[in-house]
């Protein structure tokens, strides 16, 4: 089915197919319309999930991690402030494992005070141990809502899942997006399956459940701390697998993949200079792309789908025998070297066997700046010149 | 393997362990409650307050109790008694 839906439509159809148990979200703009819509759905009578309209984030992200703490399949949906009033909960609710899945319509934090899109509210909570996926435009934050209840409640994740779409830019723009019929997408999503815990010689499910009283959440020391911690970054690490195995099958049965789920590259193969980007923006690099393919120039694509777990070794095979790499961060990193996605690939080719790149930085599009098809051949053009660069430059800033 | 020794990769998930029924946390505490059953109405504030629901109620027997397994000597208990039947009593 082919309809017209704007980015926040396309995540609240997406969560209505995946049948979900609770919906417990706070209207922030520009997430609004998916609660909005959903609250629709939910008057209609067209789902029969638990709507739980809350005071706050902070309790919207409470609520899901008790509803998930007993076994529902649960979402939440929100932007900029409305995250970080969620701070405290979001670790709290990958160190307790909980699969919940989240959609973050992408805002500037504030101040000053701005609604529109760029990355630094999830980039706040990067190191919060959630699966980060940032989306392109409206059909994959739709795919992207139905694959990540799969990659959160696998068996082998047990994580939950942000996953980010630009505010305005993809949130409210109309696309055309294809949609499974409803059983489809419940066939693809499924049931959410419960995990096992082992306490002493007894196999339990991980699920609050009055006649096998457990303890979640409990007390962990300097004694035990450290393992559990270690414990949950290896569980991020090792769903790079999942992702790309839920890529795959999603592909058979939609015909659209993402690149091997957590990086895709973009006419790379013969690429001397590529731009490594998230988000909508890496819609606007392939177009501009194609242009400069069309003139002879040898140009590509790395665009980073999962942020985090960070995709080092995908990476590093795209990024092999290119001359030049600009990374394009849409936050920054107050007083650090670049910004974050900069920071993080910029490790990385540390370790590349060989010569290495040049490497950049181009900070962008804060609080919902424009970013250009004509900014973007800038940045390949500024990359290929034989002038003193700045490792780090500010593109559409007024200088 | 003992429960001590387990590594991080054999620790259960999400930091779960046994019930919490398991910990008696009675044993944090300096003072204990006293109810004075002849004054006792059981008007059950004492049971809406305690933060712990260390006091039980027995509706057969008509008893309102302590539970010291898990009373940790808060004292909310005493204060909030309207007719000051229960007395804070420092533990030996």
């Amino acid at each position: 089915m082919i309809v017209g839906l704007s980015g926040d439509e396309a995540v609240a159809y997406g969560v209505k197919q995946a049948d979900v148990d609770i919906v417990a979200a706070y209207p922030i703009t520009p997430q609004t319309i998916i609660v909005e819509k959903f609250s629709e759905f939910y008057d209609n009578g067209e789902v029969d999930t638990e709507f739980v309209p809350v005071e706050s984030e902070h309790s919207a992200l409470s609520a899901c991690v008790g509803a998930s703490a007993a076994g529902a399949r649960a979402f939440t949906a929100t932007a900029s402030q409305g995250l970080a009033l969620m701070h405290e909960i979001v670790y709290i609710a990958s160190g307790l494992r909980l699969p919940i899945v989240m959609a973050v319509v992408n805002r500037a934090l504030s101040a000053p005070i701005n609604i529109h899109g760029d990355h630094s509210d999830m980039m706040a909570e990067r190191d919060s141990g959630w699966i980060q996926i940032f989306v392109e435009d409206a059909q994959e934050a739709y795919d992207a809502t139905l694959q990540s209840f799969r990659i959160a409640e696998d068996l082998n994740v047990q994580l939950p899942v942000m996953y980010g779409l630009d505010g305005f830019t993809i949130s409210h723009t109309l696309q055309r997006v294809e949609m499974f019929e409803d059983l489809k997408a419940l066939d693809f999503v499924g049931r959410r399956e419960l995990a096992k815990v082992r306490i002493f010689d007894k196999l339990v499910d991980y699920a609050l459940d009055p006649e096998n009283p457990l303890s979640l959440g409990p007390l962990s020391l300097p004694d035990y701390y450290f393992e559990h911690k270690r414990q949950q970054e290896e569980a991020i690490y090792r769903s790079s697998e999942t992702i790309k195995k839920i890529n795959e099958e999603f592909g058979e049965i939609s015909g659209r993949y993402y690149g091997n789920g957590l990086i895709e590259l973009y006419r790379i193969e013969d690429a001397d200079l590529s731009i490594i980007c998230m988000g909508s923006t890496a819609g606007t690099t392939k177009e501009v792309i194609d242009r400069l393919r069309a003139d002879g120039k040898k140009v590509g694509l790395i665009k980073v789908r999962t942020f985090r777990p960070f995709p080092k070794d995908d990476i590093l095979k795209g990024i092999r025998g290119l001359k030049g790499v600009a990374v394009l961060d849409r936050s920054g990193s107050y007083g650090g070297i670049g910004g974050p996605l900069f920071g993080d690939v910029r490790n990385a080719i540390n370790d590349l066997k060989g010569e290495k790149p040049l490497i950049l930085n181009y900070i962008y599009g804060l609080g919902g700046r424009d970013i250009t098809m004509e900014m973007i051949k800038g940045i390949y053009d500024d990359l290929e010149s034989e002038e003193k660069h700045d490792l780090v430059s500010y593109v559409g800033l007024r200088s | 393997m003992s429960e001590e020794d387990r590594n991080w990769r054999e620790l259960p998930l999400g930091a779960t362990w046994r019930s919490s029924c398991e910990y008696l946390t009675g044993d944090w505490r300096t003072e204990h409650p006293i109810i004075d059953q002849e004054v006792c109405t059981r008007c059950l504030i004492c049971f809406m307050y305690c933060p712990e629901g260390a006091i039980k109620w027995d509706e057969e027997k008509n008893l309102v109790s302590i539970d010291y397994d898990y009373c940790k000597g808060c004292g909310i208990c005493a204060d909030e008694c309207p007719r000051k039947c229960i007395e804070m009593k420092r533990d030996e």
